[in-house]
């Protein structure tokens, strides 16, 4: 993946997933998304909420905006604790 | 006899020193608050303050913590900010000398504060731990902690807290789905009327200008929660029940802000949650007067001060555009593209300009609202929310 594109998706990961998660991702109306909230938490798992949302929660899906390459690498980052 | 002559030589020479420099100081820059406002810059946790008779930056002022979702209120003198971050600091900021005066970790998480009506208790709403903390104006000291415990017996994140005339303060509890209208006071223990199951997931809510109707709008389902503050007793009602008319719900990747004072000619302007549409009903019966089409699903519908137009912007993706709505018609007439991430609108006291920070072009835009024509651009790093101390005055805000 081109370093650029992986600066815009961390720039999203901050700034809009940031609007519930917060900027650090430190939780907000959304859950905290730091690696040791999401410990244990399968790869799989965590992909499939970003693509489809939890629609009884304010969660939404992001599929079609994202791509599953996208999504997988944002849930490495992720896993491998990308927050503040 | 000299020793006594000693002192009163000190004393006046201390005092006319004092005087001296005192005099200095307020002649170097006598000036007032009432022009000046502050930009939030949520990534480098720092805010610039700003001047709009001249569309200027006077000074940054950094130390701030985490600012993403920060919120600002205003001394009634109009010479502090309150800013609540997202990390539960809460800072107050001298505009004048543009220092941080005191600083408080108050929580884990807060996401907005409110003042009261006599200016003296600040209220800061907290998601972690869920509850509101009421502090001294003056000193930032903890006065009362009222954790939001609903009825299902757990902690609730607090949304939608604003200033009540003659009560205290008002707030919804985003999890367990209630209003709570506090009273608090030096003389007794802080009093509290609770209305339980009042609907699915508040998110957000609004007071109108002249205090009267408090209005919750709920993510779990289309409709808007309404207390009407003059009769209490008669307690919550829905309105706008069912809005979005069976359409399917769409994906929200913002939630909508209601504290934009969209009432205007006897109408409130409301951003529909999941839908393209801002909805408009009448503040005398309540009742759908319209749902106007937009571009996207709105975040701010926020009026100009003299209510003529609806300014509006939108969520992600679409948060590069802004729709002016025209009230007398209900229409749409203009549209603008500043640029991307455009997360704020805030009007100058009496609206001929407004001011939008596009977060992710790194500046301000001033936008005349007669002639929609830009006027100004101001360099600010990832600017989010902008606050003018015309808010100061306000009920609401």
């Amino acid at each position: 993946m081109e370093e650029r594109h992986q600066q815009e998706l961390l720039h999203l990961l901050r700034q809009d997933c940031g609007s519930c998660h917060g900027l650090r991702l430190l939780g907000g109306l959304g859950p905290p998304l730091t690696a040791t909230a999401l410990q244990g938490k399968p790869k799989a798992y965590l992909e499939s909420i970003i693509m489809h949302g939890m629609p009884e929660q304010a969660m939404p899906p992001w599929k079609g905006i994202l791509s599953p390459e996208d999504v997988s690498w944002l849930v490495d980052r992720l896993l491998e604790g990308v927050a503040e | 006899m000299k020793p006594s002559f000693g002192r009163w030589l000190t004393k006046s020479a201390t005092g006319l020193l004092l005087l001296t420099l005192l005099i200095a100081m307020g002649c170097a820059n006598p000036r007032g608050t009432g022009d000046l406002g502050l930009v939030i810059e949520r990534a480098s946790g720092s805010l610039q303050v700003v001047e709009n008779s001249n569309n200027v930056s006077l000074g940054g002022v950094t130390g701030l913590g985490d600012l993403s979702h920060a919120a600002a209120v205003f001394s009634r003198d109009g010479r502090y900010a309150f800013i609540c971050g997202r990390d539960g600091g809460l800072s107050k900021v001298d505009l004048l000398t543009r220092q941080v005066v005191k600083r408080v970790m108050q929580s884990g998480n807060s996401i907005g504060g409110a003042i009261s009506q006599d200016g003296r208790l600040l209220a800061v709403a907290n998601y972690s731990p869920g509850g509101v903390r009421i502090f001294d104006s003056e000193t930032l000291e903890m006065k009362w902690d009222i954790p939001a415990m609903g009825a299902d017996g757990k902690l609730s994140k607090v949304v939608g807290l604003a200033d009540v005339p003659g009560k205290s303060f008002i707030f919804s509890l985003f999890d367990a789905g209630e209003i709570w209208l506090l009273e608090v006071n030096e003389q007794k223990e802080p009093q509290i009327q609770k209305w339980r199951q009042v609907g699915a997931q508040p998110y957000d809510a609004l007071i109108t200008p002249d205090g009267r109707y408090y209005l919750a709008g709920l993510f779990g389902e289309d409709g808007i929660v309404l207390i009407d503050l003059w009769h209490p007793e008669q307690g919550p009602r829905r309105i706008l029940q069912g809005y979005g008319r069976g359409n399917e719900k769409l994906p929200v990747y913002k939630m909508p802000h209601l504290r934009g004072w969209a009432m205007a000619d006897q109408r409130i302007f409301l951003p529909s949650i999941g839908h393209h549409e801002v909805l408009v009903a009448d503040v005398n019966s309540w009742k759908e007067v319209a749902h106007i089409p937009v571009h996207s699903q709105p975040v701010f519908a926020m009026v100009r001060p003299d209510k003529r137009q609806v300014w509006v912007n939108f969520a992600f993706p679409d948060n590069d555009t802004i729709q002016v709505i025209d009230v007398p018609t209900l229409k749409v007439v203009k549209q603008l593209r500043p640029g991307k991430g455009i997360m704020h609108m805030e009007f100058t006291p009496k609206g001929e300009e407004v001011w939008l920070s596009l977060r992710d072009e790194n500046r301000i835009e001033v936008y005349r609202t007669d002639t929609f024509e830009r006027v100004s651009t101001l360099p600010a790093n990832a600017p989010s929310g902008i606050f003018f101390t015309s808010r100061a005055h306000k009920i609401g805000l």
